[in-house]
């Protein structure tokens, strides 16, 4: 992956230079989240990972997404996991059956997957480069799009999040 | 900047989401691992709406964000259920529908 970020280098250092540390966080992060023998550093972990997303969406313009996702992933989300580990779990520190006892059976599987996914990249996309004058996306636009042409999705989103938010007083009552 | 950068991280997220799926036991760090995958398809999202201009990709990012929302909420709300039935987060025990 080194030899792609290479290869681009010879216009738009800056950005590159930023794109490799902040995915490097979030590889790491990621192992971090997947491995981690404590579910609270998994969880802050996930932190670094989801801040990351947000900000390779600014780096690729997309602003408005990148701060609904600090505010929804890293606000909200985060919080909510953070009180599903501290209401199932009382104990803190290191925790022995995190893992499935054959847990090894995931590493081919993930490395072969990635192995398909990367071949079919590299030999789809290339060396194609993303516009270099690339301007942020005015949010108006997408309000348009969202008001616009996919406006029945986003009537069936505000559904799912209504059955959502009943489902979840529903289940977790306590009756 | 080249397309695939972003295209190869996503990827790269994907396959580590899909093996915190299959190896861990702790229902809570599943729904963690789900969090991931879906975080790099949004990746692929924004990066395809960057390389073609169009501003659906975004749209679609913005639905995925909040569908995982709604996701988590009721996943969490369930692994609280069974917690309280069972004491127990584990994957492991919850058999009794198997065949």
């Amino acid at each position: 992956m080194s030899a792609v970020i290479l290869a681009a280098d010879d216009i738009q250092v800056a950005q590159n230079i930023g794109f490799g540390i902040i995915a490097a966080v979030m590889v790491v992060g990621a192992l971090k989240v997947v491995t981690s023998k404590n579910v609270v550093h998994a969880a802050l972990a996930l932190v670094l990972v989801l801040s990351g997303a947000a900000a390779q969406y600014i780096l690729l313009g997309a602003e408005f997404v990148g701060v609904s996702q600090v505010m929804v992933y890293v606000g909200a989300v985060m919080v909510l996991f953070l009180f599903g580990v501290m209401l199932t779990r009382a104990k803190l520190g290191k925790e022995t059956d995190l893992d499935q006892p054959k847990a090894w059976v995931g590493i081919p599987v993930a490395l072969l997957m990635l192995g398909v996914l990367g071949w079919v990249l590299i030999d789809g996309f290339g060396d194609e480069r993303l516009p270099a004058d690339a301007s942020p996306k005015a949010v108006v636009e997408i309000s348009d799009s969202i008001l616009g042409p996919s406006l029945v999705p986003f009537l069936a989103l505000t559904f799912v999040l209504v059955a959502a938010v009943i489902g979840g007083i529903v289940l977790a009552r306590k009756d | 900047m080249l397309v695939n950068n972003f295209l190869l991280l996503g990827a790269v997220l994907f396959c580590i989401g899909v093996y915190g799926v299959i190896a861990r036991k702790n229902a809570v760090m599943v729904l963690m691992s789900i969090e991931l995958i879906l975080n790099s398809v949004n990746l692929n999202f924004i990066a395809f709406s960057a390389l073609h201009g169009n501003i659906d990709g975004n749209t679609m990012a913005l639905f995925i964000i909040g569908v995982a929302a709604a996701e988590v909420g009721v996943g969490l709300a369930m692994v609280l259920l069974i917690y309280r039935n069972r004491k127990s987060i584990s994957l492991d025990e919850l058999s009794e529908m198997k065949g």
